[in-house]
């Protein structure tokens, strides 16, 4: 299958090196004709669904539970200030 | 040429529950920063969230007051890009399954009743709220994972003031269904705008810009004003419009692009794996169709009918759903409606304001207002007395009856008693009286004036006229 590898990567939000680029590429494109194999299967008797567990209305009630304290939350923050993640400059 | 404008809203809603969406962490607005967080919130590896059923119980019961059907079947989906305010980098919404479809509000605009279609209302969860500084941005996530609530019309809306009142309607509704407190302040409502033009005579609909996150009503109305006014002159130049996503600057009163549709993000959406679909039960939804309250329009439109008060007075009960409740306690059984519409409407709301009260911290009932009303048309007290007894009553909570009696207010209406009074005010004001028989129709209120005061107000007006008159002319 065609992969479309240099849009991926913008989705993605990642960076390849051309060569990079050119191994990967074909890799996922036999991933993904692998998954398309799912295709041949004749699923006309088979009712869609969104999940193979037969749950639904899983639910919790509207009840207040601890939230972590501050330290912990920004524990793994690269860098935090204020009580507040610090990422780079938003500009959109 | 004339052109037409289409306009089509999408309204976020944040639903009042008392936690969040998928965990327990307080929806709260106002709190230190990332102090109603948890793994879950942080979307942290391993984190398994869980619908909070009164999000769902509040998005059917929103579903019902937009008259949109609730199907069997709802899912959630991810919606997948990055953003630092995202922590999942997917938003948890609802794409082909929505919780509610296909309903409509009614409302009052450009001077009549007008119906706007709802495509469908459905929920997903509002992400984290970011703050900008001179070289970095900083993200709370307090707000990450509220149930936030997506209401999207059909293109119906054909004009500013429309789009205005349609916002101004939903509100009004939500508000009344206790859903949402919609507080425009902390930004509990937002909305996007999506805008087209078209020469009148076209049926092919112009191409879509999309203005984002505005947070204010009369912010939107301005923005479509100047959107259909820039894209009109980009038409008349003979320039063509592309599809884009324009940001609304509201302290210069223009809109710029953010970005145009070869940039558009893709979202690739997918099902949620975590999260288990709901199919509500008939129970469930029937439990829910009882909380359905009456709209803001339909109790117009019904107090106009049933207590036969001018429009002006049903559209303050509608404003403020808890006096309307009260009038409609206090005109039980009264004749005269609109006089307690307007007791309600100028004197008690007026006193209300003054004390810093409330409705329910009255100490009388709303009977009582009724009361006032009928003593005043019986004859029993005039209206100026009625003020003092309303005065005396909003102090003391006792009874108008009970007032009039232990301050001996009964209005005078005995003739000889009334005659005794004009007959010692035409005798101490012979300049007066001269000059009404000369033709001065003031010199009578002035003599009028004198008998209400010597009666103590007590004396009943209309009677004092009539018997001075009748004493003068002889």
């Amino acid at each position: 299958m065609e992969i479309d590898i240099s849009r991926l990567v913008k989705l993605a939000r990642i960076e390849l090196k051309p060569e990079e680029e050119l191994r990967l590429a074909p890799q996922l494109g036999e991933v993904l004709g692998y998954v398309d194999k799912l295709k041949e299967l004749n699923v006309d008797d088979v009712e869609p669904t969104a999940h193979a567990s037969p749950l639904s209305n899983v639910l919790r009630k509207d009840e207040l539970a601890d939230s972590l304290c501050r330290d912990d939350v920004l524990r793994n923050a690269p860098e935090s200030s204020n009580g507040l993640f610090v990422v780079p400059k938003i500009v959109e | 040429m004339e052109y037409e404008l289409v306009i089509g809203l999408e309204t976020h809603v944040q639903l009042n529950t008392c936690t969040k969406m998928w965990c327990g962490c307080a929806n709260e607005y106002g709190s230190d920063s990332n102090t109603n967080v948890c793994p879950v919130c942080l979307g942290l590896p391993g984190v398994l969230p869980v619908l909070n059923e009164a999000a769902l119980r509040k998005t059917a019961l929103t579903g019902f007051l937009l008259n949109c059907s609730v199907p069997g079947y709802a899912k959630w989906d991810r919606k997948n890009y990055f953003y630092p305010d995202n922590p999942k980098n997917y938003q948890l919404t609802q794409l082909d399954f929505p919780s509610t479809v296909d309903g409509y509000v009614n409302f009052e605009s450009l001077g009549g009743i007008v119906k706007v279609r709802i495509n469908r209302a459905h929920l997903e969860e509002d992400v984290g709220k970011s703050f900008h500084f001179a070289d970095y941005s900083g993200i709370d996530f307090n707000r990450a994972g509220v149930p936030l609530l997506e209401i999207v019309t059909e293109p119906d809306i054909n004009s500013a003031e429309m789009a205005y009142d349609y916002l101004n309607a939903l509100k009004n509704i939500l508000e009344y269904g206790a859903v949402s407190d919609c507080d425009m302040e902390k930004g509990q409502v937002r909305c996007d705008v999506n805008i087209s033009v078209r020469p009148k005579s076209q049926s092919k609909l112009g191409e879509k810009v999309e203005i984002k996150n505005m947070n204010s009503f009369s912010g939107i109305r301005r923005a479509i004003t100047y959107e259909f006014k820039r894209q009109v002159e980009v038409l008349e130049k003979g320039g063509t419009l592309v599809q884009e996503t324009r940001r609304w600057d509201d302290d210069a009163g223009v809109t710029d692009s953010m970005r145009t549709k070869e940039d558009a993000h893709d979202y690739r959406y997918f099902p949620d794996p975590d999260l288990m679909p709901y199919r509500p039960s008939d129970e469930w939804l029937s439990a829910i169709r009882e909380g359905v309250v009456e709209l803001p329009l339909d109790r117009k439109m019904r107090m106009m009918s049933q207590h036969k008060i001018p429009q002006e007075s049903a559209d303050v009960f509608v404003r403020e759903p808890l006096l309307g409740d009260y009038f409609e306690q206090a005109v039980k059984g009264v004749k005269n409606s609109r006089s307690v519409a307007n007791w309600v409407i100028n004197n008690l709301q007026a006193k209300l304001v003054e004390s810093g009260t409330t409705i329910d911290g009255l100490t009388f009932s709303p009977a009582a207002i009724g009361e006032l009303v009928e003593l005043v048309e019986s004859g029993k007290i005039s209206g100026k007395i009625a003020q003092e007894v309303f005065n005396e009553m909003f102090k003391s909570g006792v009874s108008p009856l009970g007032i009039i009696e232990s301050k001996g207010l009964s209005q005078v209406s005995d003739t000889v008693q009334l005659k005794a009074f004009c007959e010692e005010v035409i005798v101490a004001n012979p300049a007066s009286v001269d000059d009404f028989r000369d033709g001065k129709e003031a010199a009578l209120n002035f003599l009028k004036g004198q008998v209400m005061k010597i009666s103590r107000g007590k004396a009943n007006p209309k009677m004092v006229d009539d018997l001075l008159r009748e004493m003068l002319v002889d």
